[in-house]
């Protein structure tokens, strides 16, 4: 199980929590899993099959857009961190 | 009981000494200024730290936590120079050189000299604890006395960051901001107070600063930033942009513009309930805002602080971030957030790091840029973006 951390403009869609354990081995699976059991993240975090350009997902701290994008691997037990921009100031 | 010069021609004995002509041989050595102030106020060897011979034993360490550092110690002619050489080495450092014939024979050879930045007494008094840690010092605090902040916006972030960059003696700072005081600012926004309601936001932050600090100059710009006024604003000359925006128009429009003005670094903070986001883009050797979002988020999945609430010390705390990599920034120390995004969750009390990395496909700051002047901004933001 890989833990997600849910920003704050997406935790409504996930009954409030700020983060939810994930099944899978790539950040796509892990997208997957989340998306079906929480339908209401899939259009703000998938776009065209791949992860929505305003959104930026870490794993281990890095960005997967410099790994494999949405193939980038996860490994048992990391950490992901779902990324939106926040303008508030 | 030995006379005072028995006791230096013993000392002389017990201690290593150079002259000037050996200087060069010691270049990488830390060269320290035992004299008392007013000798050093008349000209000192470009460099060195001053630490006055009373001081010697308390603040040797903090100015050369290596015991094996190479130590030059000087002061006018040689004399205390060699007893304080003689402390050092008690202390325990193991390579201390004491300069014969000290600064006067320095000058005397003609060897560069240099005169202290001028600083009022009150100065002095006002930026002593400044002054008093080595990594600032006075020229440090002359640099900033010097130094030119712009802040984008007075709210939430702007209030404490604009407050400590007052305190801290940032000479200039240009304040970009056209709202006015409102009642349900002053949960969070300490610049503003209830007496200064209905007022510009950049007037009343204007008068809390120069009470705070009167050696401040604020310059106020009561607009909102846009790229027909972005260039005038920017060409009076800024340092450092510390970004307190609120919309994501305005983050765009300030990188975009920072970036084209010879990359002049952004202090970034943003907020949002419990949790805050802070890093520093310096193009020059790290990515711009659009390397790490390249594209706004649709307006429903960005709820503003007015839409979505904030917790009133949550800026205080990623504000004074922005103050603190703002002053780090201005006077070339520590490790800035260049490439690293800090992220703050006030509820577990937890700060997070990822790494960022410069795109070298971004459209402004990347290999073969797309965006070369000004957009719609407003528009880029507002849902499906048509440029880029």
């Amino acid at each position: 199980m890989t833990t997600v951390r849910i920003p704050p403009t997406l935790r409504s869609e996930v009954g409030g929590e700020r983060q939810v354990p994930a099944a899978g081995e790539t950040v796509r699976e892990l997208l997957d899993d989340l998306t079906s059991r929480f339908p209401g993240l899939r259009t703000q975090l998938v776009e065209d099959d791949d992860i929505a350009p305003f959104v930026n997902v870490y794993v281990e701290g890095e960005d997967v857009r410099t790994l494999d994008g949405i193939d980038t691997a996860v490994a048992h037990g990391s950490t992901v961190i779902l990324l939106p921009a926040m303008a508030g100031g | 009981m030995a006379t005072y010069r028995e006791l230096l021609a013993q000392l002389r004995g017990e201690i290593e000494e150079i002259d000037v002509s050996q200087a060069r041989e010691h270049g990488d050595a830390l060269w320290v200024d035992v004299r008392e102030q007013d000798e050093v106020d008349e000209g000192y060897i470009p460099g060195a730290v001053h630490i006055p011979r009373g001081f010697l034993e308390s603040r040797i360490e903090s100015a050369a936590p290596d015991r094996a550092q190479p130590i030059v110690v000087y002061c006018a002619g040689g004399n205390r120079s060699a007893f304080a050489a003689k402390t050092l080495e008690e202390l325990g450092y193991e390579n201390v050189v004491s300069l014969a014939g000290g600064y006067a024979d320095w000058k005397r050879s003609g060897l560069p000299t240099q005169l202290p930045v001028s600083i009022t007494p009150e100065q002095r008094a006002r930026y002593s604890r400044h002054i008093l840690i080595p990594e600032v010092g006075l020229e440090g605090q002359a640099k900033l006395l010097q130094s030119r902040v712009l802040m984008i916006g007075a709210g939430g972030l702007g209030s404490p960051s604009s407050l400590y960059l007052a305190a801290a003696g940032v000479g200039t700072i240009g304040i970009v901001d056209d709202d006015r005081v409102d009642a349900s600012n002053l949960q969070r926004q300490i610049a503003h107070s209830t007496e200064t309601l209905g007022e510009w936001k950049a007037d009343s932050a204007k008068r809390t600063l120069q009470a705070l600090n009167p050696d401040v100059n604020v310059i106020t710009y009561k607009e909102r930033l846009t790229s027909e006024n972005v260039d005038r604003i920017l060409a009076d000359g800024w340092d450092v942009i510390v970004d307190g925006a609120d919309n994501f128009p305005t983050r765009y429009l300030v990188n975009d513009a920072s970036v084209w003005h010879d990359g002049i670094p952004v202090v970034h903070g943003s907020i949002y309930r419990f949790e805050g986001q802070v890093t520093v883009f310096r193009p020059s050797d790290g990515p711009c805002y659009r390397c790490l979002f390249p594209t706004p988020p649709p307006p429903e999945l960005a709820p503003s602080c007015s839409e979505g609430g904030v917790l009133g010390v949550l800026p205080g705390i990623v504000g004074s971030l922005q103050a603190n990599e703002t002053i780090k920034l201005l006077l070339g120390i520590g490790e800035p957030l260049v490439g690293r995004l800090l992220l703050f969750d006030a509820l577990e009390t937890e700060f997070t790091e990822v790494r960022l990395k410069k795109d070298s496909a971004c459209p402004v700051c990347g290999e073969h840029p797309t965006i070369t002047e000004y957009i719609d901004y407003v528009e880029f933001c507002s849902g499906r973006p048509t440029h880029a």
